[in-house]
């Protein structure tokens, strides 16, 4: 015991040191893209015209049915000698991270705005709103405190995600674990950088929940909806769209 | 670019790592996690706190943990176990975490007078749950542990960090010989969807079926 406590004393500040930036790198810029993806996706899918929201869908169903890695090493191997464009492996790393978890966003984004009543549309056409003031001034703040809890899901799953990295030579905790194996076992070199997986986690998910709660207070949203949003954000990387799973919220509406 | 000859090379041995493995980590892997899934559901409701609220930290801890790192700490703290029983051991872990979620949520969308009435009658607690809860709950559940296994069929590439010689290892290993990728990959990718989207509009319509 006291050999496995010494082997993750020895462990965590190498892998803190060594592995978490790009951990990090990869995590904050997949994130960036995978908010501006999901966005752009699900608006395209909710708002444009039919052509447009068929690309759209083609684009969403495309990222999520072809697996990560697939995707990744497509842009790491196939591209380059595709278009002579060398992306490097962290915009690889970035840009798959981005895109995979983008197109679930997508559904997350596209579901929310489902879900503001048709009656806010009506009203804010009433007013004679421009669409551009309709979206910004009332759906998206209201789709926004909707698709909070499904984003909170999607960033814990690109931390998760990130792991993959390494598979395209960035050198991320998962790489750096298994360099510190040999040295210092394979318990410790593991169990400390899944502690600091979970450290990650769990302060994104932190974040994501004070800003579900300043959303909600801000719109003085019912607890009906909120129990709504969270329970079909469970199923965002399972395939279900948010705003698609009514039937069995509405049993629990009549249950309480 | 594109070589028609190296198409045809790669779609055999793809398929072939497609059925022999993929296929099998996926089918034992999702069984494995509904198993499970179930159990930790049951066991959260039934344990008393003490042992129930360590069991629901442990669930956390791997579910908020990435796949890969559980694949490698399993692989080489284990080595007596091949690769592909420990990718459907993990797999069949790391999924069942998030199935006792869909469970606990089947269990929860059961109604109090189930309960009550199960206990009016003087049910012992098994009979309960076999005869009255799961039936309802599980039926509820269908869709979403159908959801997670094709989440999980699209995440077996990651045997690749165990050298367990999957479709998508095999696609780069293929082109890594014949120094040009792009058959192998477009095969690999296509392939995944052409097995997963076809099951995941199934299981919305089943959904929708199921659905009351």
């Amino acid at each position: 015991m006291s050999d496995f406590l010494q082997g993750l004393l020895t462990a965590l500040p190498r892998l803190l040191q060594e592995g978490l930036q790009a951990t990090l790198i990869s995590f904050v810029g997949g994130a960036v893209v995978m908010v501006v993806v999901a966005v752009l996706l699900g608006l395209a899918e909710h708002q444009g015209p039919a052509w447009l929201r068929g690309i759209a869908r083609f684009v969403v169903e495309f990222f999520r049915g072809t697996s990560l890695v697939v995707q990744l090493f497509f842009l790491f191997y196939v591209i380059p000698t595709l278009t002579g464009v060398d992306l490097g492996s962290t915009w690889t790393a970035i840009l798959a991270l981005g895109l995979n978890y983008g197109a679930y966003g997508a559904e997350v984004v596209r579901g929310s705005l489902n879900a503001v009543p048709r009656g806010q549309w009506e009203t804010a056409t009433a007013l004679s709103m421009p669409w551009f003031t309709q979206m910004r001034r009332v759906i998206w703040p209201q789709a926004w405190a909707l698709m909070l809890p499904g984003f909170n899901n999607l960033m814990v799953m690109l931390v998760k995600g990130t792991a993959v990295v390494s598979l395209v030579l960035m050198a991320d905790l998962t790489f750096e674990a298994d360099q510190l194996r040999r040295r210092v076992g394979t318990w410790p070199a593991f169990i400390a950088a899944l502690l600091i997986y979970y450290v990650i986690a769990l302060l994104v998910s932190l974040v994501m929940r004070w800003m579900e709660r300043r959303a909600q207070r801000r719109l003085g949203l019912g607890d009906f909806e909120i129990r709504k949003a969270r329970q079909e954000a469970d199923q965002v990387m399972a395939g279900a769209a948010a705003g698609d799973a009514e039937p069995v919220a509405a049993g629990k509406e009549g249950e309480t | 670019m594109w070589d028609n000859e190296l198409f045809l090379q790669t779609l055999p041995v793809l398929v072939k790592a497609f059925v022999q493995i993929t296929l099998v980590v996926t089918v034992a892997g999702a069984a494995l996690a509904a198993a499970l899934g179930l159990v930790w559901a049951i066991a959260l409701r039934e344990l008393p706190a003490l042992l129930g609220r360590p069991l629901g930290f442990v669930l956390d801890f791997i579910r908020m943990t990435p796949l890969p790192v559980h694949l490698l700490v399993v692989y080489h703290g284990f080595t007596q176990l091949s690769g592909m029983t420990v990718g459907i051991i993990v797999f069949g872990v790391h999924y069942s975490t998030y199935m006792s979620e869909s469970y606990r949520a089947g269990i929860d969308s059961i109604r109090k007078g189930q309960w009550e009435a199960a206990k009016a009658l003087s049910l012992p607690a098994s009979r309960t749950w076999r005869a009255v809860i799961l039936p309802q709950a599980v039926r509820n559940t269908l869709p979403s542990l159908g959801n997670w296994a094709i989440a999980m069929f699209k995440d077996t590439p990651f045997l690749i960090f165990i050298s367990v010689p999957e479709m998508v290892t095999a696609a780069r290993e293929f082109g890594g010989r014949h120094f040009s990728y792009i058959e192998a990959m477009t095969v690999a990718g296509l392939l995944f969807l052409v097995a997963s989207y076809p099951t995941a509009v199934l299981m919305r319509k089943l959904e929708k079926k199921l659905a009351y």
